[in-house]
């Protein structure tokens, strides 16, 4: 594991502040469980997790959090933000609850994650249907992402976010109400620095779909190998997966494995 | 309140006829300031055991100003922005100001006490009466209740981290007369609010951080002010460019640039926006800027201009009711406040332990590690030209990870240990720093981290 410990062009040039979307759940009792923080993706604001995880984590007794990065949901627009200011704002969140956290990072919020994991020593960490970038991404949706590279939005159309099993309807929905990440850091996805290392060695499980359309298979199974580790997969389900009809089972998965980890 | 587990059971050893209670995979932590709650934290994440001894009730060192030995006053902030004073892994929040209150860094410290759950750990209100070594490289840690009550204890660690910090021991210069003198005079310790200051005669010896502090408050309430320093130095901005001034000078380093250029550009910087200090009667600096310890303190030049305060030379005698300064001129302060710094005190241990000179100098590697007892660090023992909690964070790394390579591979620790011992005296400032008499803990930040960046590398399992 390497680490880096001069950092001169971070603390020349710190990540300036901006207004955070934070959405709690509390558990009835206090269980002793560690905070999960949902972290979702490039387009996607912490309202993907207010549908079903959130309350149903709070409900399993950990406390949950869902945050947007900054220029998604209801956090304050930064059309220029690059990966490490959204890194930033994950580790900024996590520092502020009230113990160590469980990281929940979903799509290229997962990428995010990634790098926030090598500034916050995390309690363990869940990798969802990670985008983690680079050429092979891109050329699977060679459509979608060609716009991107020339500042447009990554489209994210609800056939390739949602498994068959979500109702048309409230799939688009869903897909009507997806932003956009900042021109800067979508094209980071294809050419931006690798995560560092983390720090504080925390456990970390990579979740995915084989039939995730915007993932490949072997990109989680990459992100997994990388991480020391076997991905766990939900056959069936689209890249969304706290919204696809059978959300609760990788929520289960999850919250199971925390438990098994403690 | 009990004391740490352990002592319940028989005691395993004895010493002097006292029992010692085995505390077999714990390291013990002295002082629960920044410097102790960072190497708990750190500690605790390589799987170590701590326990901490700490004399006060609360965390936060000398940034509690509830504690009795906090140099902490009413006004105090930060010296160096957040980048570099936040520890690396837990960011201040990000809408906190550039350079934040006390207040705020004792919030962080409590935070971060919460946050990786320490508190459990730390035994408040004990203090630590001596550290002996015992067989094996382990270590006899004595403690009682804070101020002499309750029977001693004696704990048996695997190591001992010392973080008692250095800025408690107030250093009290000697002047000829001074005990005739009719005045008030106070250290700077003693220095809390700016009331104290209010429509008195004030004279402040010192032209360090702190001193500089209380010469503006002086200028904002005392009557009259005069500030004396020993010489001319640099008097940077807290912001330079629109932006805090330290980061200004880290895009330096980060452009890599060498020292002399930075200098010759820093000087350059400071003649443009600070001016000519001598215009007010201060000495011109004798030295280049980076050869003394940063002094960051916008206010002064400030109040200088305003003629609020009068730049004054050393002290050279007290008399009855007045005081006489090297140039012959005589002042009548009704208040001297003395800023003239702390020494670092380690009064549990033996000196020969951390191999003490006769100036209270213990010699150790990269300012933590003392020859032969690879398990004893000191952590904190640092004049940087930047905050200190990150270089304790990594110091704290360096040590955890030293500790778990002792167990994993103690060939190659054994080996890290020589090296380590052969740089016992090396500095780690890039400028020659001019002589003072705490001159010898100060470092340049950067030059520092890669050193304990190479050795953190280095005890990789």
């Amino acid at each position: 594991m390497t680490v880096s410990v001069v950092r001169t062009k971070e603390w020349a040039f710190p990540v300036p502040p901006a207004k955070r979307e934070v959405v709690k759940a509390t558990p009835e009792v206090d269980t002793g469980k560690p905070p999960v923080l949902f972290v979702p993706g490039f387009g996607h604001g912490a309202w993907v997790f207010t549908e079903h995880w959130l309350e149903h984590t709070a409900d399993r007794g950990f406390p949950a959090y869902a945050m947007s990065l900054r220029g998604h949901g209801n956090s304050a627009p930064a059309p220029k933000a690059d990966m490490r200011a959204y890194a930033h704002d994950v580790a900024q969140v996590a520092a502020s609850l009230p113990s160590r956290a469980v990281i929940v990072g979903h799509g290229a919020g997962a990428l995010a994650t990634a790098h926030a994991l090598s500034r916050y020593p995390a309690k363990a960490c869940v990798l969802l249907a990670p985008v983690f970038g680079g050429i092979g991404t891109a050329l699977r949706n060679p459509f979608l992402c060609l716009p991107a590279l020339f500042g447009a939005g990554l489209r994210l159309p609800a056939g390739q976010l949602f498994s068959r099993e979500v109702p048309q309807n409230t799939a688009r929905a869903y897909a009507r109400r997806m932003g956009r990440a900042s021109g800067k850091a979508q094209r980071q996805l294809l050419w931006g620095r690798d995560p560092e290392d983390p720090v504080g060695d925390p456990p970390i499980l990579v979740v995915g779909s084989p039939d995730d359309r915007i993932v490949a298979d072997n990109a989680v199974r990459r992100v997994a190998r990388r991480y020391g580790g076997a991905p766990l997969l939900f056959p069936g389900m689209g890249h969304d997966l706290m919204l696809d009809a059978r959300w609760r089972e990788p929520i289960d998965a999850i919250l199971d494995w925390l438990d098994k980890a403690n | 309140m009990s004391y740490a587990g352990g002592d319940s059971g028989p005691a395993t050893a004895w010493r002097n006829g006292s029992p010692v209670y085995d505390r077999e995979g714990t390291v013990c932590v002295i002082g629960a300031g920044p410097s102790g709650l960072t190497a708990m934290k750190n500690l605790r994440e390589e799987g170590f055991g701590v326990d901490c001894y700490e004399r006060e009730t609360g965390v936060g060192g000398a940034w509690n100003w509830r504690h009795d030995r906090s140099p902490v006053y009413a006004s105090t902030h930060l010296i160096s922005s957040k980048p570099f004073t936040q520890f690396p892994d837990f960011p201040m929040p990000d809408d906190w100001p550039d350079y934040p209150k006390h207040t705020q860094v004792l919030a962080y410290l409590d935070h971060y006490a919460d946050h990786f759950g320490l508190r459990p750990h730390i035994w408040f209100g004990s203090e630590v009466v001596r550290v002996e070594p015992a067989e094996n490289d382990r270590w006899d840690v004595t403690t009682r209740s804070t101020g002499g009550y309750g029977t001693e204890r004696t704990h048996r660690y695997d190591a001992v981290i010392v973080a008692n910090g250095h800025n408690w021991s107030p250093k009290l210069p000697e002047f000829e007369g001074l005990d005739t003198f009719k005045g008030e005079v106070i250290h700077a310790s003693a220095y809390k609010d700016a009331a104290q200051l209010r429509n008195r005669k004030v004279l402040v010896i010192g032209a360090g951080n702190t001193g500089c502090d209380i010469a503006v408050e002086a200028a904002q309430q005392a009557a009259k002010c005069w500030h004396s320093s020993r010489r001319g130095y640099w008097y940077a901005p807290k912001f330079a460019l629109g932006r805090p001034a330290d980061q200004v000078n880290d895009l330096m380093l980060h452009l890599k640039l060498p020292l002399k250029l930075r200098q010759f550009i820093g000087q350059k910087t400071m003649k443009s926006t600070v001016g000519d200090l001598t215009r007010f009667g201060l000495p011109a600096p004798d030295h280049k800027l980076y050869e003394t310890h940063p002094i960051a303190n916008s206010q002064l030049v400030y109040y200088l201009g305003h003629g609020d305060i009068t730049p004054v030379p050393d002290v050279k005698l007290f008399h009855r009711n007045s005081v006489e300064l090297k140039d012959g001129q005589e002042i009548e302060p009704d208040l001297v406040v003395m800023a003239t710094g702390y020494q670092p005190v380690f009064e549990f241990l033996d000196p020969n332990l951390l191999a003490v000179d006769a100036n209270g100098r213990p010699r150790l590697a990269l300012h933590a590690f003392p020859k032969r007892f690879p398990t004893l660090a000191v952590a904190g023992l640092l004049q940087p030209d930047s905050g200190l909690f990150p270089l304790v964070h990594w110091q704290t790394v360096a040590f955890a990870r030293l500790l778990k390579l002792r167990d994993s591979a103690p060939g190659k620790a054994a080996s890290l240990y020589r090296k380590l011992e052969s740089e016992v005296d090396k500095s780690w400032t890039d400028a020659k720093v001019k002589d003072s008499s705490r001159h010898w803990f100060e470092i340049s930040h950067l030059t520092y981290l890669k050193a304990l960046e190479r050795l953190i590398q280095e005890a990789r399992p």
